[in-house]
């Protein structure tokens, strides 16, 4: 086991993603997020990748499509305007099946908005901002020890899935600086294994054998089979992808459901409602695709509120109120633009809603 | 021990993120946890600089933003201005009164007073002011173990850079209380 060490969000996540087998880096600086490619433009060639600036975040998700296409491991990162620039690639990536990990900072909306953190990107990134129907697993860390572990997993989930795999994390995860432990690097896929590991992939193979790598299907009855090939897939990633954290929720009287920045400031909320003598709970999806609406089950018959925490106008809460079913009543708490509340604010609103449902 | 809040300001140039840093180092060190969060965005050009530290003995840091802190340290007058409000009642104020002349007004708190351009120009290098407020705040608070600072400087200073570690353990000690 190696030692704790004193890691910056951005340069960590770059770091656990390259230790998870990521070779090829594809991106255009961002703010809040710059730091990766700044990381990966120093760090990645130490470790036999390739960095590349691309033109445009157009340029970089094509480029991450060719690489996956020869069945190379691409990352991307980006902040929410870039992302939103690259929805067109994700549509294309899901539908030719190609792997690649993506990691969106997102900050404050609509627009080219501000450079704070925000989760306004939700219903794009959990809806899918392309065209067509195809479905992305995302995984929203609270920590930098936890955007770790998820990035180090996510290039192979990523291969096993033959599905782009996005991270969601902010600006202020970028920024932040916490104790954490480094996982030990996976060997990288090899040039010459990929035939063999990947034999979909379009690799320059023997004569006789042919791989096509494609979203281009003419033939409508063609492209509903392979839409509900997709599908089918995208059912058992709802079975096994989904991962959650909870706690509290079964005697609690009012239940948070909350992801990223935004659950480690409920967290501090709920041990001041603790000490003022209301018992607090917390559902924090840690995929936000697949959603954990099953986690809502677990609320016990002492729940007089759902609370929906959220750094949007309110785009998770639909989400929750599928969770809930019309079991208990759901309201929002939130802040925007790259605001953030305090602890403290989310106590008072929190008690406020109390006192409206009882 | 309960959660520690700290809150470092002053302006670019002055190591406040790195006496943030330090603290969070040790704590770390000593098998605390701990958050580091430097303040970010357009107004980090304008040359005003501040961190966000929290420091959990036992179990994890819930978050990293604080509304109040337990410890402040202010290295510049508009940062005495904008932050003193902080500190929580009972709190630790800590002024480099080296550049800031104006009182605190403040009652309800415990105020030190810490030349710290001052004495670090009188050991000849006023580069160290932002360690003899680093020491001024971990002597008086304990915070973090003082042999955890050591290590880091240990660590920091070390090589071609060896002729320093003196003479920052010296500005670690050089304020004393009034």
């Amino acid at each position: 086991m190696s030692e704790k060490v004193l890691m910056k969000g951005n340069e960590a996540f770059a770091e656990a993603v390259i230790r998870g087998g990521v070779r090829f880096y594809f991106g255009y600086p961002i703010t809040p997020q710059s730091e990766i490619p700044e990381f990966m433009s120093r760090e990645l060639p130490k470790w036999g990748g390739k960095f590349l600036q691309a033109e445009s975040e157009l340029g970089a998700i094509n480029m991450a499509y060719g690489c996956g296409a020869a069945g190379g491991n691409g990352f991307i990162s980006s902040s929410s305007p870039g992302i939103a620039l690259m929805q067109e690639g994700m549509s294309f990536l899901c539908s030719a099946e190609v792997p690649v990990v993506l990691l969106n900072a997102s900050r404050g909306g609509p627009g080219i908005g501000s450079i704070q953190p925000g989760q306004a990107d939700y219903n794009q990134v959990t809806r899918g901002g392309g065209n067509g129907d195809y479905k992305m697993p995302v995984f929203a860390p609270a920590s930098i020890q936890e955007a770790i572990d998820i990035l180090y997993d996510a290039p192979a989930l990523a291969d096993q899935w033959r599905n782009p795999v996005m991270v969601l994390v902010d600006g202020l995860m970028g920024q932040m600086m916490e104790p954490v432990l480094m996982p030990e690097p996976k060997k990288p896929l090899e040039s010459a294994d990929i035939p063999t590991v990947k034999p979909w992939a379009i690799s320059g193979s023997e004569k006789g054998t042919r791989s096509v790598v494609k979203s281009l299907r003419l033939q409508p009855e063609v492209l509903e089979e392979h839409v509900e090939h997709l599908f089918e897939k995208y059912g058992r990633m709802e079975k096994e992808l989904v991962r959650v954290e909870t706690e509290n929720v079964e005697n609690a009287e009012v239940v948070f459901v909350a992801f990223g920045t935004m659950a480690r400031l409920v967290k501090e909320a709920m041990e001041i409602l603790e000490s003022q003598g209301v018992k607090a709970g917390m559902i924090r999806p840690i995929s936000l695709w697949p959603y954990p609406y099953e986690a809502f089950d677990k609320i016990g018959k002492n729940c007089k509120a759902v609370i929906s925490a959220e750094l949007s106008m309110g785009q998770m809460v639909q989400d929750v109120k599928l969770g809930v079913e019309g079991r208990w009543p759901v309201r929002l708490i939130h802040r925007v633009g790259g605001m953030l509340p305090t602890s403290l604010d989310i106590v008072e609103k929190t008690r406020k809603i109390l006192e409206e449902v009882r | 021990m309960p959660t520690n809040k700290l809150f470092f300001a002053g302006s670019g140039g002055q190591g406040v993120l790195t006496m943030g840093q330090m603290v969070t180092y040790a704590a770390m060190y000593a098998d605390m946890n701990a958050t580091w969060l430097p303040s970010y965005g357009p107004e980090m050009r304008g040359g005003t600089a501040n961190c966000t530290v929290v420091i959990s003995p036992e179990k994890p840091v819930s978050c990293p933003l604080i509304y109040e802190a337990d410890n402040l340290v202010v290295m510049n007058l508009p940062s005495l201005i904008k932050f003193e409000g902080m500190v929580k009642p009972g709190g630790n104020l800590f002024v480099n009164t080296s550049l800031i002349e104006q009182k605190p007004t403040r009652t309800d708190i415990n105020v030190y007073n810490v030349p710290a351009n001052d004495l670090a120009m009188q050991l000849g290098n006023a580069r160290t002011a932002n360690v003899v407020m680093l020491g001024a705040l971990v002597r008086t608070t304990n915070v973090v173990p003082v042999e955890m600072i050591y290590k880091i400087m240990e660590k920091t200073f070390s090589g071609r850079k060896a002729a320093l570690l003196d003479l920052n353990k010296q500005a670690f000690h050089t304020w004393k209380p009034e």
